[in-house]
């Protein structure tokens, strides 16, 4: 039996050994990085399709430069613009894509639940790149191997969330993976987006400063500037007022305390330039681990011979 | 346990093949000025830094010392229907481009550990040389393969398999031929 499941679609409910070996394992890969020549045959001959029906530029980036890195092909689909806009339902975008017989998929998808659907019918390994307000596991993942890079652990750790919770597939993940390994983790934001019922998540804050005090990490998110005059901010200039991450702000938390944000970061309206660019920002860190966080789990689900079992199974 | 083993190396023979493979690199290169060594994971990370040792004690200098890990670059990967091995990384903090680089490993066998290390090591970097040192070269190479420097020979049969530990990855030296005995 191997420790690491056939897709990666989330982290609920994924143990804690599991997430340290998928940790452990991205740690090996940063190294790669750092080489002259960057890449490694291990995926030699192996084929990698994204397929996002939202716009991204950055994860889909992440995970072509992973893919190209392990010397896999990464084909990369537009569905937004492609299919649906003639019509396609979902699974016949997914046979489709099945019958090209991919080793990887990769998918983003502005509805919860979307890359489960297709594990269960492209008979190859599907890593979720975001679906609706539910998962975003390798961002997760990337976060927590750059909070371990930091602190050297994750456990007995207070971790500030701040932001727009509510709508968050980062925070969710996040939630999950960083409560299993032990983690405090405070959400903190105004309240239409920071709602009671979110209560058993975490400890809940309506002022920044008092809900960043004396944490470990700070974990902004990117305000959608979308939520704007939609009932949830009366305006950015507002929600700034109260939620940007300052210096002086910051000053609440501990001395040491790391800042991320999962990007692209709107300088001035969650994060001021000084916090962004401070040597307590690890947001590049982030982006070089998302590298690896990427390329240890093509490596680990695209790794392996696509059995009869496992199309049958599929 | 259904395994039957007996020692062909005990600690004392370990210690002489180290101090010999130490005086032989020294040699065969006329001092260590512009040598590296680099261990394969998991076993030859520990010989490579045994012989290092005893180097140093020759030479008043310690070579660099690197480790490679050559999970990434193997030939069997995608044959297996598991999951991939667990890759521990590689750690060369050092340009190997022109210089000669000893590779350590426990057993040659196939040869094919060491075709992955000396692709995994071209992506590294030119060295002016690269040269092989195991502790126990046990035949049946696949690939046209030869070792520098040999700990000691071992004729076995392909049913049989070669244990070895070495400190401080394990708790003591010891080579054994470890034979499966046909469960009843």
């Amino acid at each position: 039996m191997s420790i690491v499941g056939r897709h990666l679609l989330g982290l609920d409910g994924m143990g804690a050994e599991e997430i340290q070996f998928l940790l452990d394992s991205a740690d090996s890969f940063r190294e790669i990085a750092e080489r002259e020549i960057k890449k490694v045959p291990t995926l030699r001959g192996k084929t990698v399709v994204s397929l996002f029906f939202e716009s991204s530029t950055r994860t889909r980036t992440s995970f072509e430069i992973a893919a190209k890195r392990l010397s896999a092909d990464f084909v990369s689909v537009n569905a937004s613009a492609s299919s649906v806009s003639k019509g396609e339902s979902l699974l016949d975008t997914a046979r489709n894509i099945a019958a090209m017989s991919p080793d990887a998929l990769v998918v983003r998808h502005s509805r919860a639940g979307a890359p489960h659907f297709l594990a269960r019918h492209v008979g190859c390994p599907v890593i979720n790149a975001g679906d609706g307000a539910h998962e975003h596991p390798t961002q997760a993942l990337l976060d927590l191997l750059t909070i371990r890079k930091e602190k050297g652990r994750i456990a007995g750790l207070k971790v500030a969330i701040v932001g727009d919770i509510l709508h968050s597939r980062v925070t969710r993940s996040n939630l999950y993976a960083l409560r299993t390994l032990g983690a405090e983790v405070r959400l903190v934001g105004p309240p239409t987006l920071v709602p009671r019922q979110l209560a058993s998540w975490g400890d809940l804050h309506h002022n920044l400063e008092e809900g960043i005090r004396d944490a470990d990490v700070v974990m902004m998110l990117r305000l959608q500037r979308e939520r704007q005059g939609a009932n949830f901010l009366p305006s950015l200039d507002e929600y700034s007022r109260y939620f940007c991450l300052t210096s002086a702000a910051l000053d609440a938390a501990k001395p040491d305390a790391v800042v991320l944000h999962p990007g692209p970061i709107n300088r001035g309206v969650e994060i001021s330039s000084d916090v962004a660019d401070s040597n307590r920002s690890a947001i590049l860190d982030q982006v070089a681990n998302g590298v690896a966080v990427r390329m240890a789990t093509l490596y680990l689900l695209a790794g392996r011979v696509r059995d009869t079992e496992q199309r049958q199974t599929a | 346990m259904s395994d039957e083993s007996r020692v062909v190396v005990d600690a004392k023979g370990i210690e002489r093949i180290l101090a010999r493979i130490a005086h032989e690199v020294v040699e065969h290169n006329r001092g260590i000025s512009n040598v590296v060594l680099i261990g394969v994971r998991s076993r030859g990370v520990d010989f490579a830094s045994r012989v290092a040792g005893k180097i140093a004690k020759i030479e008043d200098k310690h070579p660099p010392l690197g480790i490679i890990d050559i999970t990434l670059y193997r030939d069997d990967l995608i044959r297996s229907t598991e999951h991939p091995p667990m890759v521990k990384g590689t750690e060369i903090d050092f340009p190997i481009d022109d210089r000669h680089v000893v590779l350590f490993d426990d057993v040659l066998y196939t040869g094919r550990t060491v075709r992955a290390a000396l692709d995994a090591l071209m992506d590294f970097g030119r060295p002016r040389s690269v040269q092989l040192a195991v502790l126990i070269d046990r035949g049946h190479r696949e690939l046209p393969i030869r070792p520098d420097y040999v700990g000691k020979n071992i004729p076995t049969s392909p049913s049989e398999s070669v244990r070895v530990q070495i400190r401080d990855h394990d708790e003591c030296d010891e080579v054994a031929i470890v034979r499966a005995r046909a469960v009843p």
